[in-house]
């Protein structure tokens, strides 16, 4: 996987198959302390703990499709590579947190990538029955992309809508170059 | 915290709200890009992206996109599915931003499944 934001989609994507309704995602930069933190929170069917000591074993999949499980243990991967932090709490029938922490200018640091693409993907894809809220902070100035105030707006044309996506992706651009994040 | 500009989310919903009156029948086709970790590494949201950009530039208001996990044909992604009402679905494999693209205009708006990129017919492989 070449940066963070495609692990951001593929974490995601386990929340979708967990059956989440609502899925947060939170990107905290702060340059001055050197950490870079990402955090997926979702409220869909969670885990056990016997499955939960599992999860980082690349070999562990509850998927009937393939015998490897791999997106945990890659994103787990890339915050050793930086030297950063890797946590996961879950509690069946409430949701699941993954949290990623790394060292900012390490250089084995995965760039953050296309955030834009992530969250547009994600909304035409989910955007319907699934609640995206992503929040992207950068030294102390940030934004919020909430798709239940963005729908409220809309009325009732669909969120999924071309050019809808069209707006909300040069938006999202908009909203991170404003600050100073590099896609 | 910012937000986004209602005036600018207006204007988007006006827009969408003439073009949306003239077509308000059912999705016809629904293509499903499979985004499991090995399809996401092998380039499944570019192949995404270039769908929807091209949906939107088509104006084809029938087309619905979804994502789905894994299929388990791991070395043959980025994949997709292509289904047509009335007809069996299609696998597509190797996907490209190029090729989703020549699939989108070809099968979903022509009709003629694209033989080359195409894994299996129904339950049928062809590749
Ligand atoms: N958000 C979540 N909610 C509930 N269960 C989860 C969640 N994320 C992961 N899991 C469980 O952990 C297992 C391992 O996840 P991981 O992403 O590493 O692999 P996978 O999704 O099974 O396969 P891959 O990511 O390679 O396509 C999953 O099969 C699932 O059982
Ligand atoms: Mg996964």
């Amino acid at each position: 996987m070449q940066d963070l934001s495609l692990h951001i989609l593929d974490i995601v994507e386990n929340s979708i198959e967990a059956g989440a309704k609502k899925i947060k995602i939170i990107i905290n930069e702060n340059t001055k302390k050197n950490i870079l933190t990402l955090q997926i929170k979702d409220n869909g069917k969670g885990m056990s703990k016997k499955t939960l000591t599992k999860v980082l074993d690349p070999f562990y999949t509850t998927k009937k499709t393939r015998r490897v499980g791999l997106g945990l243990s890659m994103l787990a991967q890339a915050t050793k590579e930086a030297e950063g932090k890797f946590a996961i709490k879950s509690k069946i029938g409430k949701g699941t947190t993954v949290a990623a922490t790394f060292v900012y200018s390490h250089i084995d640091r995965k760039p953050i990538g296309n955030m834009a693409e992530t969250i547009i993907g994600l909304v035409a894809a989910r955007g319907l029955d699934v609640v995206f809220i992503y929040t992207h902070n950068k030294n102390g100035n940030g934004f919020t992309f909430d798709t239940r105030y963005i729908k409220k707006e809309l009325n009732n044309i669909s969120i999924t809508h071309p050019d809808v996506l069209n707006y909300l992706k040069k938006e999202i651009q908009k909203q991170l170059k404003s600050i100073g994040v590099s896609t | 915290m910012k937000k986004l500009k209602i005036g600018d989310l207006e204007k988007i919903r006006e827009k969408v709200r003439r073009t949306a009156t003239l077509r308000l029948g059912k999705a016809r086709a629904k293509v499903t890009v499979h985004m499991g970790t090995c399809g996401i590494a092998a380039g499944a949201r570019e192949v995404l992206s270039a769908l929807l950009k091209e949906i939107g530039k088509a104006k084809l208001k029938d087309v619905i996109v979804t994502t789905s996990g894994c299929a388990g044909l791991c070395s043959r992604e980025p994949m997709a599915t292509v289904e047509i009402t009335g007809k069996p679905p299609v696998k597509y494999g190797d996907l490209t931003a190029t090729k989703i693209k020549k699939i989108l205009h070809d099968h979903i708006v022509k009709g003629n499944i694209v033989n080359d990129y195409a894994l299996a017919i129904g339950s049928e492989r062809t590749h």
